[in-house]
């Protein structure tokens, strides 16, 4: 918008006659098409968005607080009950704590594949191995968990050939830490992808200026590093945070709802075969949006501190 | 004197019964078209065949043998099944008849868990339709009105991978030896698949609960999850194989079709508990909205007719109608080996809806508090 400077003649005040200037028309037609064709994609994305997005978003909440068309706060209610409000808490602990170690991790990892002394071969290892777990999810992920750190696991079997049994010392996947550690497998190479623009920007100019200066590498991190990298790596948390909030399929085949999550706990009312309760389901579902809605406020507000040190 | 008058009878039945039925396939051979609908209403059958499709939804081919009934019923009326989401559940199943009202593709018929069933009715989303074998119906297994009618029931049985399993549990009680460490699952969560629920709800009868209690059964599942036997595994037919859950609780239908398809690869033993046995059923209705109404009927009278009884028995289901069928002898007894001794079905008691609500808020409070860790 900003960028799109038009020819002096467009500051005609009122929309000056072009009689004079017969080639003047032509001109401004075909800047008038060029400028139509990002509006029409991003008519295109508003109207992916309405249909995906904001239609679902006001059914739940149409089914949230309507019952047979009269108003009713009798679902939302509910969902403050105990059972639903500790599923909630649960939920978010999994979703800060996975996403807090994988921010770390996948900082350190992109940090590594951009130092100068890693041999190619590393490089090209991880982010390839990033862009195929990062979209390791859902039932596969689980199993191939189970048949590696699962009670009769290959690791957990290995281990217990040497003597440690991880299962009597109080493991077990089928919990908070199991979940943790399952989550963690598609996490960290997520934030890699993320962060790793962010880190590949740092300028090497930068960093000498830095040092010309008489800049430690302490104060370089403190006064440089930190401060740029600050916004893009809290960004990249909140998207992790998301992620993992609103994983399913995962934690199901996992742990069948043992460990009280919303997403399951909306499963089992919406698609399930013992309870029938959709529109509390669909209540459940306004609090992830409410919690979602919040991060991504959160986010937007990021990306606009994010620009003032650019 | 009445010994050689009955075994005389007996005779004369026997031939006379073989006549009759050389003739049938005779006839039947000659004219398949008119036999086929011999035992079904010309108009209802006529009806149907104008419409020309039948729109079901979630039947799986391989749960309950719904499969062959589907090819079955093709190839008898030649009309063309619409099968839509094989893999739905009863809710989803509800969902689709509201929104698929008024579409060509609107669904038809359903099969759906109890609960379910009365929650369609209560919305109105059913149109009552009394099949013409109705009477033979259990009572209990049926709405008054004809909203919905139960189909097939199963019980909770136990498969287990014996290339893992050398000592097989019989009893809800032998699930609790040392053992069996890590290796006993259900197929889901309780509060959301209907096997699962009703797995914890068995568990509760063979430790002292009831239809109005199912308390017993998630402390007995919380002393399993302790010592280590339960894992909450979702099971699935390859857990199951691999051996990763080598002990499933499930649907006896469910489980013996697994035993039967894996009969070459893995060997599987299917055990009905010797101490609590609880059995659930589905039911069949008619969507008020249904595109095809005639042959939303037709299918009814087909599935309720002997012969589709039979299929169900076939996939191990047992079907509604079975005490009805067996009096009347018409199961044939290879068809009865091949299921577990009867004995224990003829025990199954059937939870009203209030106990099952009952049920469920006692679960969804302490399910996760006292087997969760």
């Amino acid at each position: 918008m900003a960028d799109s400077h038009l020819p002096a003649s467009a500051a005609l005040p009122g929309g000056a006659s072009d009689g004079h200037y017969p080639e003047k028309p032509a001109v401004r037609r075909r800047q008038g098409l060029a400028s139509l064709i990002p509006w029409f994609f991003i008519a295109l994305f508003f109207l992916f968005i309405t249909a995906f997005l904001i239609l679902p978003s006001i059914t739940v909440l149409l089914g949230a607080f309507f019952e047979n068309g009269a108003p009713t706060l009798k679902f939302v209610r509910q969902i403050f009950g105990r059972h639903y409000l500790h599923a909630y808490i649960v939920t978010t602990e999994l979703a800060a704590l996975t996403a807090l170690i994988a921010t770390v991790a996948g900082l350190v990892t992109a940090h590594i594949v951009q130092m100068r002394g890693t041999p190619q071969w590393v490089r090209t290892g991880i982010t390839s191995f990033s862009g195929v777990a990062a979209n390791f999810a859902g039932v596969p992920l689980a199993f191939a968990f189970i048949s590696t750190l699962g009670t009769l696991g290959m690791v957990t079997v290995w281990l217990k050939v040497i003597g440690i049994d991880i299962y009597s010392q109080g493991f077990s996947l089928f919990t908070f830490t199991g979940l943790t550690i399952t989550y963690l497998y598609f996490q960290v190479p997520l934030m890699v992808i993320v962060i790793t623009p962010a880190v590949q920007g740092m300028r090497k100019e930068w960093r000498e200026a830095c040092d010309n200066l008489g800049g430690s590498s302490f104060t370089y991190w403190r006064r440089i590093g930190i401060p740029i990298l600050t916004p893009p790596t809290l960004a990249g948390f909140i998207l992790l945070f998301g992620n993992a909030f609103a994983s399913y399929a995962t934690p199901y085949a996992l742990t069948s709802g043992l460990i009280p999550l919303v997403p399951t706990e909306i499963g089992n009312l919406l698609s399930g075969n013992v309870m029938a309760a959709p529109q509390l389901g669909q209540a459940l579902a306004l609090g992830m949006i409410v919690v979602m809605g919040l991060a991504m406020l959160l986010y937007w507000l990021l990306q606009k501190w994010a620009s003032k040190w650019r | 004197m009445s010994n050689t008058f009955f075994d005389h009878s007996a005779d004369f039945g026997r031939r006379h019964f073989l006549t009759l039925s050389a003739a049938a396939i005779a006839f039947a051979t000659a004219l398949p078209g008119i036999s086929a609908a011999a035992d079904f209403d010309q108009a209802l059958v006529d009806a149907a065949k104008g419409e020309g499709t039948l729109n079901s939804i979630a039947l799986p081919p391989d749960w309950a043998n719904y499969g062959k009934m589907i090819s079955t019923f093709e190839e008898k009326f030649g009309l063309k099944v619409n099968n839509q989401s094989p893999n739905a559940s009863s809710a989803q199943e509800l969902q689709a008849i509201r929104s698929t009202k008024g579409q060509s593709r609107a669904v038809d018929v359903v099969d759906v868990g109890s609960s379910f069933a009365l929650a369609g009715t209560k919305e109105g989303l059913f149109e009552p339709y009394k099949v013409s074998t109705w009477d033979s119906i259990p009572a209990e297994m049926k709405d008054a009105d004809g909203n919905w009618y139960g189909d097939y029931f199963g019980v909770i049985s136990f498969v287990v991978n014996t290339n893992i399993v050398k000592n097989v549990p019989q009893s809800w009680s032998d699930l609790l030896k040392p053992e069996y460490k890590g290796q006993i699952a259900l197929n889901g969560s309780p509060m959301g698949a209907a096997a699962a629920f009703s797995g914890v709800w068995a568990a509760s009868l063979a430790n002292g609960g009831s239809l109005d209690d199912i308390e017993p059964g998630i402390k007995f599942f919380a002393e399993l999850s302790k010592s280590g036997n339960f894992i909450p595994v979702d099971a699935t037919p390859a857990t199951l194989q691999s051996g990763q859950t080598p002990i499933v609780i499930d649907w006896d239908y469910l489980n013996l079709g697994y035993q039967k398809q894996f009969a070459s690869t893995t060997p599987l033993q299917v055990v009905i508990p010797s101490d609590g046995v609880f059995g659930n059923y589905y039911a069949q209705a008619i969507s008020a909205f249904a595109a095809n109404p005639s042959a939303a009927k037709l299918w009814e009278e087909f599935v309720y007719s002997d012969e589709g009884q039979l299929i169900y028995l076939e996939g191990f289901a047992h079907p509604a109608r079975f005490n009805d069928m067996v009096e009347r002898g018409v199961i044939p007894e290879e068809l009865m080996n091949a299921l577990p001794p009867a004995e224990p079905y003829q025990q199954v008691k059937f939870p009203n809806s209030d106990q099952s609500e009952k049920a469920q808020s006692t679960l969804q409070a302490n399910w996760q508090n006292e087997v969760g860790n």
